[in-house]
This record gives structure tokens, sequence and C-alpha cells, in this order.
């Protein structure tokens, strides 16, 4: 193969300078570049409008893929459901036979839940939510794991506010731009969420271990009460996050907790929630964005 | 490439198709626009709907940077790596500046390794950009450690392994459109 060209541009002053210059040139923008990167280390925030101008100009091609994507899932999954349809059908009758039953008595709880937060006084949000949107790309080459969701502030999306898919917890809010927002995902690294184990209400700290899975910690350190299968809600604890949001499960227990697999899966789930911050006096407080974590860690 | 009836392979085409001719004037605009569109798609397709819970996807912008760099060393200057890492940056998710100091400093390396080296090809090729590749994404985590909680080395590896794997292929489709770019 043909050798690295000779760099020597001849005997050409002109040409000698204007070389020397690119080198210089070179090293000063790497110095700029550091500069620039040590700006965003102190104030992660900033930039953050010209991340968002970028995010605006290709949502519409994401969107669109987007869409494609959804719809080549749903052609797999309804061809598919013909091929066993009689015996689905069979099951899922004894299926709703058997919910029937459970809902009537849900319904029973649910009504004995709200006569006894009556009695206790207590003011809580309703679970409702803001909006609905879909989740139209990651920032799969980077070790952050943020996703882009399709809506936002023109939706009434707020910083802070968490994000659920039907089957569980997908993040939080820390972006927000005209049409679309940016999700920190609860595989992050720096996403901590407070939770507990749904069966008892043993409090622990959920944390991202930017691999797709989430460390579990309990909040009394030395006795280690997970199993493998253990289901981990999130506990509310905090005020960001409502309880009850199916969070992980178990799939190994480590020497000071548990590693646990996100319920949600943000790459299958087709619409995501965003939901109101759960109590107000977190609200205030993530007026400042340096004090959400710290919020957030608030064990009882 | 034509097959001749020894089975040896000679060029399709012959080095006088990549010059000027009359009526068949190369475009300045195209060879030049060509490279930069390339790098700078490369950097968008992360905002393709493609959603993992692990960084997996290889870090294409620099990858084709990389590409051009080692395939024709002149055509972009050594200052490239600024514009087109800012480019990325906007992108990616890392915190801004990362790429921008991570591609100036991968062209200087490479700007100084030239210096040193008599001969390079395909193999050696391959080994520059898995090594930049590596010490880029290493460098990426650290800077993402310094603003935030930073991840453990080992969740990048199924990232450094399909970049490596996946290089030539970039180098395959750099080849082409370098075709495409130096036809008249």
């Amino acid at each position: 193969m043909v050798p690295p060209t000779n760099r020597r541009p001849g005997f050409s002053r002109k040409a000698q300078y204007s070389l020397f210059a690119t080198y210089v040139l070179a090293i000063a923008g790497s110095v700029f570049a550091a500069l620039l990167l040590i700006l965003s280390i102190v104030d992660p925030a900033g930039f953050g409008a010209l991340r968002m101008i970028g995010t605006e100009i290709t949502a519409p091609a994401a969107r669109f893929f987007s869409s494609v994507r959804q719809t080549a899932t749903d052609i797999g999954s309804n061809t598919s459901a013909y091929l066993d349809a009689a015996s689905k059908n069979a099951a899922l009758n004894t299926e709703v036979q058997a919910n029937r039953r459970k809902i009537i008595e849900a319904k029973a709880i649910a009504l004995e839940n709200k006569r006894l937060r009556q009695l206790l006084d207590l003011k809580i949000t309703e679970a409702d939510h803001i909006a609905i949107g879909r989740l139209i790309s990651s920032s799969a080459s980077s070790s952050r794991r943020l996703a882009t969701l399709s809506i936002g502030s023109n939706m009434g999306v707020l910083k802070g506010q968490p994000v659920r898919s039907p089957n569980g917890l997908i993040g939080r809010i820390i972006e927000t731009g005209p049409t679309t927002s940016r999700v920190l995902l609860i595989s992050d690294a720096n996403s901590p969420v407070p939770v507990m184990r749904s069966t008892d209400g043993v409090a622990a700290s959920g944390e991202g271990l930017a691999n797709g899975m989430v460390a579990v910690r309990p909040v009394n350190l030395g006795i280690n009460p997970f199993k493998v299968g253990d289901i981990i809600v999130t506990s509310g604890n905090g005020g960001l996050f409502h309880p009850n949001i199916p969070y992980a499960r178990v799939v190994r227990v480590t020497s000071d907790g548990a590693l646990a697999r996100p319920l949600s899966d943000p790459a299958t789930a087709p619409y995501v929630m965003v939901l109101p911050i759960y109590e107000a006096p977190a609200t205030a407080l993530l007026a400042t964005p340096e004090a959400a974590p710290a919020v957030k860690d608030g064990e009882p | 490439m034509k097959k001749t009836i020894s089975g040896l392979t000679r060029p399709l085409r012959s080095g006088r198709d990549y010059q000027s001719r009359i009526e068949q004037v190369q475009s300045p605009t195209k060879m030049l626009a060509i490279p930069i569109a390339s790098i700078l798609f490369a950097s968008i397709i992360t905002t393709l709907p493609v959603i993992t819970t692990q960084a997996i996807l290889p870090p294409f912008g620099l990858m084709f940077l990389l590409s051009w760099r080692l395939m024709r060393p002149r055509l972009l200057p050594i200052w490239a790596g600024l514009p087109f890492g800012m480019f990325d940056d906007v992108f990616s998710g890392q915190p801004f500046g990362s790429a921008a100091l991570i591609w100036s400093l991968a062209m200087l390396s490479i700007e100084l390794l030239d210096a040193r080296a008599v001969w390079r090809d395909y193999w050696q090729d391959w080994l520059i950009a898995a090594i930049l590749v590596i010490l880029a994404l290493c460098a990426g985590n650290f800077f993402v450690g310094l603003a935030f909680t930073r991840p453990e080395v080992a969740t990048l590896l199924p990232q450094m392994i399909l970049s490596i794997l996946v290089f030539p292929l970039v180098v395959r489709t750099v080849a082409r459109l370098d075709r495409w770019r130096l036809k008249p």
C-alpha cells in the first residue's frame, strides 16, 4: 500500500508556514475543547440549550423512524397472534374469569384505602398523568443513559417530573425543549430512586449501573433481606416518585444488596406517561437541580 | 474487479478514471462535501430510534473521521477534530466538549504516528483505529465520571468489541464514498 505522504511541503516558505499554522491551530483547538469540557463539568446543565436545538432538529426524522419501527413490531406480533389463536383464546377466557374476581376484590380494597386515607387526613396528589409521549431515541453510544421523549414544554412537561411506562418506572425529565425533552433513565449511574420491596415494604435505594441493571441496597445495612425474584417498587420517600410504581425484579443477591433488572424496558415500551411530582415540597427544592439527588435519597 | 481468463483480477477502472478529462470535470464541492457530510451523518446516527439500556452503539462519527484520516492523510486538516467533535457532542449526550477534546487529540496522535511510521497498511490502520477507539471510549467514560457518577469501565466492553469488529465495514463504506467522490 502507499506509504504515508511526505509531509515536507518543499522549499516554499508560504507552504511551510501554513503547515505550521495548522499544527498551532490543532493544539489551540484541543486547549479550547478542554476549556469547554471544564465548563460543562462545572455546570452540567450548561450547553443544554445547544443540545435541545440538536434534538429538536433531528426529532422529525426520529419520530418517523420510531413510528416505522412500531408498525413493524405490530405487524410481527399481529401475525404471530394468529398462529395459536384457538388455544390462546381458551387460556385467555379462563384468565378473564379469574381477573374479574380479583377486580371486585381490588375495588373493595381501593374503597377501604380511600376511607382510611380520609381518616388520616392525607392530602396527596393522585397519580394522574400530565401527558403521554413516545421515546424516540437514546444516547446509545454514550456512557450516560438518556432518552429523548417526543413531547416537551408544549404539553406541560417540566424538569424533574417522573416518567413511567405501563410496565414500570422509566426515569425522570432532566431537560425540556419546545417539542422534545430528555429523560434520565433509571439505568443511569446518576439516577438514584428510593424503593421498597413490594411484599413487606423493606426500604432500600435503587441506583443504575449503566449496563441495563440496577443495584438495590437496603437502608438498614447489615441485614440483606432480598431474595431472587423479589419485586421492587418505588416507596414515595423524598416526594419525587409516586409510591408503588414497579421498579425492578431481583435477579442476584450480592454482599451489600441485590442486583435487579428493571421491569420496564424503554426499548419496547410503546408509550410512556409523564407524571406530576408526588409531593409539593419536593417541587420547591427541585428548583435547584443539584438538590434533586439529595432529596431523593431521603430516608426514614 | 473484473475476472480475467487466468483467474487473476485487475482493477475495473484505471487511475485515469479518477482524473478530470474533457467534458468530465471533477467537482471540488463534491470532493470536499462527501467526507464532511459522511462524518456529520455518522454522528447523528445516535438519534435514530435505537433505544438501549446500555452503551452499545459504536461511536460512528469518530470511526468515520479516523477512516477518512487514515485513508486520505491530507484530506482533512489536523484541527478537524474540533469542529466535528463539537458537532458530535450536541447529539451524543456526553458532557459538552468531551468529543471535541478526544477527537482533536486523536487527530494529533495519528499525525505523530505518521511522522514516525515508514509504512502502514490495512492491518496497521485497523490496529491504530482500535486503540484510538478504546482510548476514546475510556476517556469519554472518565469525563462523564468527572461531571456525574462514573459508570464501571466494564460496561464499555461490549461497545469496544463491537466497534473494533465494525471498523472494517466503516473502512469499506469510506472507500466506496471515496470512489464516488473522485469520479468525475
